[in-house]
């Protein structure tokens, strides 16, 4: 690596003190294979000696099969990677390089610039302080400096830096390259950024790379490299209101409860008041803790743990902030959105929303229009697919905090995953929220069985437990409840308790009844089944053919008949509300078993032998089987984090 | 900004800081008087409202300066590895890590042990072991795993055991599929792990620069290069299907010189073999082997000799080559590795094929 400090020789413990302060630097870069962004890029690295002489020696033998530069070593093969590109002769994806010079470490995020790459560029754009921006000085401002200006003013780079390059080749003219600047500019009024440098170069001979060149003189600013050192990038963010998403809770043990998260903005000092978002709990700062040690304040960008003086409840996807300026939330938003995935955008459709550190079930309820990305015009559209860039309109279905994208790049942001792929399709920039008000119009869905089911991310189905009174029913249905629920599911129980005193508080135990009982109840599970629910139906149902008129009402395909079977013997040995006695000493009439019928299911989903099996079991057998049936996804399709989906 | 808008700024400050608003307003103003006088319905000529919002600013900026503490390089990276190692124990079910014994490991190893504390890292270490490591490593390995509160899994791909495989025996290719990769697949399959951990780094090698941090493996453990999950600001996406995973890199953005100056600036434990030693060796093909143990074949005439040796990565002793250094110090070995003109990699055996070797290896489950 051949570090050239004198010091690493004499005295290399005064170097390693004075390195270990060095800042640091995201730099994106984009631009087209013409433009020289490789070759760039290896310079950088080059001439700031980071090669490895084994390194070399790959390049030297590589640029006399693949190279472009003759006899020359070919920077570019530096920065070119994968086999397929090396191939094809362009870069495919996102790379990211590092190097590093006395002040500063550098992390360069490099991107390819055809126009079906918005995706990675938006990607390396994410998290850059600065961009550099390729320009062919013979080329001048072509639509694709606009495009990639566009984008880095989008994701929301401050800093842009203008590279004019390939100087050498109009001879260092002074007024072509103040064309350039000026054209740049005037086009770059129309954008975000707070700063524009411009800066004439060539990467191939190294003119004004990492030092400045005698090429031209009339050019009196800093080289590209002696630009990226001095740059400061975080005292705006330092004086944003204290923002930490909680990633993690942390308990060792019952005296320690912390609340572990990277400070998203601000800063926070021990003893400053909080609040915690959406609870809207107020507290005050304990401690800070970074491993043994126990800090007087933490900054933006700091991994910490912060513990509070009340025991309030905190979980992952909270936001923790100053108590005089809390985050917003909602849960309806604009915002740009950039598409990603091959498959293209349905509006509607019930994504993943995740932030930095919740994550929630979405859609897009409208899309206000695309972005064409050539012209910037805005186009009506129904959908957006891969690289296209929109306005759309959002809704959860739970509030999350966020504060707007232009004043935080972390806790505006938001990327959108597809339920069923899981594949990352999307990546979004928070404008606002939209309030509840007359102009919001929503989305004109067909809301109908499977688009309600689809927004609880579950299938309906009717678990139907039929048995003797006493076999275990009910034990068994809220234990089946209570691990749905668990998982995230949304779900109810219809059983003796809730319907036979208010909706069939009119019906009596004979025949008739029982049969009107069981159509009742079979009507109102239909509906719940419709409206997206898995329902839980607990009732003796004594006779076959009303559980199969329910059957047929709800669809065979999400009926499961489960027979609690518990011998009659057994039920009222057990006699758990002592009606058994009653029905024996004539106080009940017309009781299953005793003086009335009950007729086993002959093919039930399942059958339960409660003599064999506990409760439990007979709970997990049913998630078992609703599993193998393909209603259920799999538990480790379940998100943990965020709750609720 | 507009007068009363200074001045609720200037109040909101004061409570901020601690100090009073007279105070402040002195260093503002120039005069004690003029806060009154506004607080009272007065104005100020746009001239001195635009030189008191200034110095209103550069004071907020001077306050920050305590408590806004200035992150070193090294700094930002233990933050973000942190911010992964947390994301990942509040996404994934079943997280491993990945524990190899090297320097990169070490610090993988300690960035968790900060990342949960005071609670102990939230998932087993795994070493998949080849049974050809230098028998240093072991002792410090079962000691690190102790020391950290952590469960050590350690898996020796059964088959290797059984045909006894080795490097002298097989070849380094055979050894290292068997041993390694499929060693690996078998330890991940058994374990049913949704993430696991690696120290791998984007520096070390070109096809790892367009690697993702989160990085998703199919049900067979294979990487897909142009098929990778885009992955934007801090935010991850963890999610997988039954039998997939996730690899997932925190020492992404480390360079060999962070590792090393991490190393430094924290005391960080790292195996004694690092440092040089008196060690019996001998040389083949140009490469000094250590002759670890007595299962290293000597050809006819080969000795040992004793030479101050260390090793610049660690792995199976007979695949590891030594370079021979008087850096007896860790402060040594950075120095010389900062004069190095070779790259770190150059005495691993298995990186000396064509450029896109590493790339085939993981597209096979490599990790």
């Amino acid at each position: 690596m051949a570090h050239h400090d004198p010091l690493i020789a004499s005295d290399i413990q005064a170097y390693l003190d004075a390195q270990g302060s060095k800042s640091f630097l995201r730099v994106f870069t984009c631009g087209s294979v013409d433009d020289g962004k490789s070759t760039l890029i290896g310079r950088l690295l080059y001439d700031s000696q980071l090669i490895y002489e084994d390194q070399m020696a790959a390049i030297e033998r590589d640029s006399k099969t693949s190279g472009t530069t003759g006899e020359a070593p070919d920077l570019a093969l530096l920065v070119d990677g994968l086999a397929a590109e090396r191939e094809q002769g362009i870069t495919i994806d996102v790379a990211y390089r590092f190097f590093s010079t006395d002040q500063r470490k550098f992390i360069i995020a490099d991107t390819p610039g055809h126009v079906q790459y918005t995706r990675n560029m938006a990607t390396g754009a994410s998290t850059a302080d600065v961009a550099i921006l390729l320009i062919d000085a013979r080329h001048g401002v072509v639509e694709q400096t606009r495009r990639h200006a566009f984008i880095a003013s989008l994701l929301g780079i401050p800093r842009v830096v203008v590279a004019v390059n390939k100087m050498d080749l109009v001879g260092f003219d002074q007024s072509t390259f103040n064309a350039i600047d000026v054209a740049f500019r005037d086009f770059a009024a129309r954008l975000e950024f707070d700063d524009i440098m411009t800066i004439p170069v060539s990467a191939l001979d190294g003119d004004n790379v990492t030092t400045r060149s005698d090429a031209a003189p009339w050019y009196k600013g800093p080289s590209l490299l002696g630009f990226l050192e001095q740059i400061e990038v975080d005292r705006q963010s330092l004086g944003a209101p204290f923002r930490l998403p909680v990633q993690w809770v942390n308990r060792p043990n019952l005296d320690f409860r912390g609340f572990s998260g990277t400070v998203a903005s601000g800063t926070v000092s021990k003893g400053d008041p909080v609040i915690a978002l959406p609870s809207g709990r107020r507290s005050t700062v304990k401690d800070i803790v970074l491993y043994k040690e126990s800090l007087e304040h933490a900054r933006q960008d700091q991994a910490v743990t912060i513990t509070l003086t009340d025991e309030i409840d905190i979980s992952r996807g909270d936001m923790i902030c100053s108590a005089s300026q809390p985050i917003e939330v909602a849960d309806q938003f604009q915002a740009k959105m950039i598409w990603m995935d091959d498959a293209q955008l349905f509006p509607g459709r019930q994504y993943i929303i995740r932030t930095t550190n919740n994550a929630a079930s979405g859609s897009v309820t409208a899309i206000k229009h695309r972005i064409d990305i050539e012209d910037f015009s805005e186009a009506a559209a129904k959908t957006l697919r891969l690289n296209e860039i929109g306005v759309v309109t959002l809704a959860l279905t739970k509030p999350i905090p966020f504060d707007p994208y232009s004043d935080n790049r972390s806790t505006g942001a938001f990327i959108v995953v597809d339920r069923q792929t899981n594949r990352t399709v999307g990546a979004g920039m928070i404008d606002f929220a939209l309030r509840r008000s007359r102009n919001i119009v929503r989305q004109d869905l067909v809301v109908n069985s499977s688009a309600r089911a689809a927004q609880k991310g579950q299938s309906p189905a009717v678990l139907w437990f039929t048995g003797l009174s006493g076999s275990g029913k009910s034990t068994i249905a809220n234990l089946v409840d209570e691990a749905l629920f668990e998982r995230g599911h949304h779900t109810y129980t219809l059983d003796g308790d809730n319907v036979r005193h208010g909706l069939n508080r009119d019906l009596g135990f004979t025949k008739a009844d029982r049969i009107e009982n069981i159509r009742r109840i079979g009507e109102v599970a239909n509906l719940m089944v419709d409206a997206g629910l898995i329902v839980m139906c607990s009732f003796i149902s004594p006779y076959r053919a009303e559980r199969q008129m329910v059957r047929d009402r709800v669809g065979s395909e999400r009926f499961f008949e489960i027979h609690v079977d518990t011998p009659l013997e057994v039920a009222e040995e057990r006699d758990v509300k002592g009606l058994y006695a009653k029905a024996r000493a004539g106080e009940i009439k017309n009781f299953t078993g005793i003086d009335s019928e009950y007729q086993p299911p002959e093919n039930p989903e399942l059958r339960i032998d409660t003599t064999k099996m506990t409760a439990q079991d007979a709970a997990d057998a049913i998630i078992a089987l609703l599993r193998d049936s393909g209603l259920l996804d799999d538990p480790r399709l379940i998100m943990q984090d965020g709750g609720g989906i | 900004m507009d007068t009363q808008a200074l001045l609720s700024d200037l109040e909101d400050f004061a409570s901020r800081s601690g100090q009073s608003v007279s105070t402040l307003a002195r260093k503002v103003f120039n005069d004690g008087k003029t806060v009154t006088r506004l607080k009272d319905g007065g104005q100020l000529t746009p001239r001195t409202l635009d030189k008191a919002v200034a110095a209103l600013d550069a004071l907020k900026q001077d306050h920050l300066g305590a408590k806004g503490v200035r992150l070193s390089h090294l700094d930002r990276l233990e933050a973000e590895s942190i911010h992964i190692m947390r994301e990942v124990v509040a996404q994934c079910d079943n997280p491993v890590m990945l524990y190899s014994v090297g320097k990169d490991s070490s610090v993988m190893l300690e960035l968790a042990i900060k990342a949960f504390y005071p609670s102990p890292p939230p998932f087993p270490l795994l070493h998949v072991d080849t049974r050809w490591k230098f028998s240093e490593m072991y002792a410090f390995r079962d000691r690190r795993a102790k020391e950290a509160g952590m469960e050590l899994i350690v898996h020796i791909n059964p088959d290797a055991i059984s045909d006894d495989v080795g490097p002298f025996s097989h070849g380094s290719a055979v050894h290292t599929d068997i041993t390694k990769t499929q060693g690996l697949k078998q330890a991940l399959d058994a374990g049913r792990y949704d993430a696991a951990f690696g120290g791998a780094r984007r520096d070390e090698e070109k096809s790892r620069a367009k690697e993702r941090i989160f990085s998703f493996r199919n049900e067979h453990h294979r990487w897909d290069a142009k098929n990778q999950r885009p992955e934007l600001w801090n935010i991850y996406n963890a999610r997988v299907a039954k039998g997939q995973s996730m690899r997932v890199f925190p020492l992404s953005n480390w360079t060999e010189l962070d590792i090393w100056q991490y190393i430094h600036r924290e005391n960080i434990q790292i195996p004694g073999l690092y440092l040089s030693a008196e060690r019996p060796v001998v040389e083949r093909d140009g490469v000094l082997i250590m002759v670890d143990d007595d299962r290293m074949p000597l050809e006819p005439g080969e000795t040992p000799m004793m030479k101050n040796v260390r090793f610049r990565t660690l792995g199976c002793y007979p695949l590891t080559g030594a370079v021979e250094s008087e850096a007896t110090t860790l402060t040594e070995v950075i120095q010389e590795t900062l004069l190095a003109t070779t790259s770190e990699r150059q005495g691993r055996v298995i990186d000396s094929d064509g450029g896109a070797s590493m790339e085939q290896k993981k597209e096979e489950g490599y990790f």
